[in-house]
């Protein structure tokens, strides 16, 4: 084994912007002039008050470090401080003392989520408030009707209702209305233009009325309307900045830190997306690669199943070219990083995946789909009652009356409280087994899938080599080639000892070992040479044709062979038994070799499956699977699945994932069980479930009062009663979602 | 009657003190860490941010 000759390191173009690391840290040069600065920080495994604290004490232990702030449903840290003091680096170092992974956040990311979600609990707490006290009044006027109620102090509570409700109605109703008119200006019809129009039709009908000093006065059913609507409205928004807020932890704890190395060759850390071309960075045995770029130091083998799908370690040297996201195995790797936007794998994935989205019929989410129905039927009803009244030969004032009623009577208040509230159940259901949704719509098109295709390595597989045959080797020869491997990294040989120690008990470590990257083990004894690794290492002429196998070899003796193969999850055939049983197609689509794709398919039991598959070809498959109709869900971890993820009708995505492929998929799930996969789509399909049977609930309402408001006997009572009863109902039926028992 | 006069204008005193408690709490970041509270409260020792800029 030889090391690079450092003069080489030295000859090497020195990088031109070379600036001092911790000025080149984005967010520490914008801050500079605030004092002081703040930066935000994603915080993983953090569950309880203790880490909370633990969290908050480590960073107020660095030097420079005004006030940290941790927040437990957000998992992340705000920190105020001295940016000439301290830097995000030192902050991220100090947390990972105590035990936690940090990254930093861009702040302006995840301001605007979280202003719109205060914009609506504001308006929620207005619209509440007004609901109550109007409520109030007007149960007072109703239980005074035809009674001993003196008709000036009702009419005085009418107006007080109207004053109450005037300004209520403009503030809170301000999101419907600017929505509705959007539509409108776009020629569209959503679910805001029914309700802002019976919101506006009933308060400038109830105003009129109560000018007239009649009983047909609305307010306490447009201000209750807005309650629940705007309820519906901040779950939704809640659900979406939830999901958006994880996502973005996630990723950034995925690129995650790099260690830099300066000119004059001292390291340092900083966040792998603040990494410029020409950086050279250093990753450590163990360490994913943060950025593109080319190796200029040092030799060994790397994992690139994230990017190609191949599980088989490939060997580097000088000058080869690789990507973010590969595994250092063998040895530390000094890396340059190259520009991205190159015609680098990369670049090349994006712009696949771009076209994917954009072919990809935009989705549109089943409120919208009911609006579209929903919203002509209503007014066509509302239309049809004016001009039925005024044919019977009612006055206009009537027939308008009964026409706003029934349009006040047929307000989608539960049908816009139907999808949110479900939604947020089958979320944190969801959530409490390891898988986040990422993206809210995703519940509903997992919902319509019908074909589950996964990829094979770090999907179906965990991507981890696992010794073929175990029994068949001789416990001796077993023990000597795990002593020679227990001291290395490589994947083989963690396996050859996991397999040994299994068997076995313990393994003895042997002393003296020397390690040549790509090629295997050496120990020199007495008797000879002791040697595990490949088949010309060991002096084997003809192979077995498998590029997953390892030989060993004592002294003279007959070499022994050792096969290895990906290993599926422990769950894997299980969940696709599950899932043919419940009727979905499955197939495996893989880039790796046919036969080992075939053999893989078998043990998992898939009928279906295809190998040495590029990016392309799986998006041609998947797109004509689309065009026999069929809603493919996608399931892959691989920066070469991203494209095909981002195609499919809904995606899913292992936490070990490439950056990429969570950015394009709608859930991610953690651990090792594939039965996350079943469980998402099985609580797709019941919040979908759930969703229909709240829009029933909507239509058998409906369905009584339509009439009964077309008649014209519908009195603001009526109207108070169905507007909330219906939307407590829809509530109450999608808790069952997240009090469940997990299936 | 007259009870009236002062009962309405109360109910709409009280209920808007308590929107405007509301409010209050909502923007000096009370529901920020709806989790994490739940177990500040069971802090024992004082909290050593005290001088830290509210969010």
């Amino acid at each position: 084994m030889t090391e690079v000759p450092t003069s080489q390191f030295k000859d090497a173009a020195p990088f031109k912007d070379a600036a001092p690391l911790n000025e080149s840290d984005p967010h520490a040069q914008e801050n500079a002039a605030a004092d002081p600065s703040t930066m935000i920080l994603a915080v993983e495994d953090m569950h309880c008050g203790g880490c909370l604290r633990a969290v908050e004490r480590a960073a107020m232990r660095v030097n420079g470090v005004q006030a940290a702030r941790a927040s437990l449903a957000a998992k992340r840290v705000t920190v105020t401080y001295d940016s000439a003091a301290t830097n995000e680096a030192d902050v991220i170092a100090a947390l990972d003392r105590v035990g936690f992974e940090a990254a930093p956040l861009e702040a302006s990311k995840q301001d605007r989520g979280d202003q719109r979600q205060r914009y609506l609990l504001r308006r929620v707490a207005v619209a509440g408030f007004a609901a109550m006290n109007i409520m109030l009044i007007s149960i007072a006027v109703w239980s005074g009707e035809g009674g001993d109620m003196d008709p000036a102090v009702a009419q005085m509570f009418r107006w007080l209702s109207a004053l109450i409700a005037l300004p209520t109605i403009i503030y809170a109703g301000e999101p419907f209305f600017v929505s509705a008119f959007a539509a409108l200006k776009g020629r569209r019809l959503n679910m805001d233009v029914p309700i802002s129009l019976a919101i506006i039709l009933a308060t400038g009908m109830s105003i009129y009325q109560t000018m007239q000093a009649s009983e047909q006065v609305y307010f306490d059913a447009a201000v209750m309307l807005l309650f629940f609507l705007l309820v519906g409205r901040y779950l939704d928004e809640a659900l979406r900045v939830r999901a958006r807020g994880e996502a973005q932890n996630l990723l950034s704890l995925q690129s995650g830190i790099a260690t830099v190395i300066t000119e004059d060759g001292s390291q340092s850390k900083v966040p792998a997306n603040a990494l410029r071309p020409g950086d050279r960075i250093l990753v450590a045995v163990g360490e994913r690669v943060g950025a593109d770029g080319v190796v200029v130091r040092g030799t060994g083998e790397i994992d690139q199943s994230l990017i190609t799908g191949e599980t088989m370690p490939a060997a580097v040297a000088d000058g080869t070219q690789i990507y973010a996201g590969s595994l250092s195995l063998t040895r530390s790797l000094e890396i340059k990083v190259t520009a991205a936007d190159d015609a680098t794998l990369l670049a090349e994935i994006s712009r696949l995946m771009m076209a994917a989205e954009q072919g990809k019929a935009r989705y549109r989410v089943l409120a919208d789909r009911a609006a579209q129905i929903y919203a002509p039927a209503v007014h066509g009803l509302g239309l049809v009652t004016f001009i039925g009244w005024l044919g019977f030969g009612a006055s206009w004032q009537t027939a308008l009356t009964y026409a706003i009623a029934v349009l006040i009577i047929t307000c989608p208040c539960a049908l816009a409280l139907a999808v949110p509230v479900v939604q947020i159940a089958a979320a944190s259901r969801l959530f409490k087994c390891g898988v986040m949704v990422k993206v809210p719509d995703g519940l509903e098109r997992i919902a319509e899938v019908d074909a589950v295709v996964f990829d094979k390595t770090g999907t179906l597989t965990l991507g981890e080599p696992q010794l073929l045959d175990a029994e068949a080797v001789p416990a001796g020869t077993l023990a000597a080639a795990a002593s020679l491997a227990s001291g290395s990294r490589h994947p083989f040989s963690r396996a050859l000892v996991a397999a040994a120690e299994e068997r076995l008990g313990t393994v003895e470590v042997a002393r003296n070992v020397e390690e040549t990257p790509g090629e295997g083990l050496l120990v020199r004894t007495s008797r000879g040479e002791e040697r595990l690794g490949s088949a010309a290492w060991c002096g084997v002429k003809k192979t077995a044709g498998n590029t997953a196998e390892v030989w060993y070899r004592y002294g003279e003796d007959a070499p022994v062979l050792f096969c290895f193969a990906d290993r599926l999850r422990p769950d894997a055939a299980e969940t696709i038994a599950v899932l043919k049983a419940r009727g979905f197609a499955v197939a495996l689509l893989s880039g790796d070799r046919e036969t080992v794709v075939a053999r893989t398919a078998q043990d998992a039991g898939i009928d279906v499956f295809l190998g040495e598959l590029k990016p392309a070809d799986k998006i041609a498959w998947l797109e004509d699977r689309a065009s026999e109709g069929r809603k493919v869900l996608m399931v892959g971890d691989g920066l070469n699945d991203a494209p095909a993820l981002a195609a499919a009708h809904a995606s899913m995505s292992p936490a070990t994932a490439a950056d990429i492929s969570q950015r394009a998929a709608d859930f991610i799930f953690q651990g090792r069980a594939l039965s996350s996969v079943a469980e998402a789509v099985d609580t797709g399909s019941r919040a979908r479930r759930m969703a229909l049977q709240n829009f029933g609930v909507a239509l058998v309402y409906n369905a009584i009062c339509v009439p009964l408001a077309m008649g014209g006997f519908v009195t603001p009572l009526i109207a108070a009663i169905v507007m909330s009863s219906s939307s407590i109902l829809v509530t109450l039926n999608a808790t069952r979602l997240a009090g469940g028992k997990r299936a | 009657m007259t009870a009236l006069a002062w009962l309405v204008p109360a109910a709409l005193i009280l209920g808007g003190l308590g929107l405007g408690a509301f409010l209050w709490a909502l923007r000096s970041g009370q529901f920020e860490d709806l989790d994490g509270a739940a177990y500040r409260a069971l802090e024992d020792e004082p909290p050593d941010d005290e001088d830290a800029p509210r969010r």
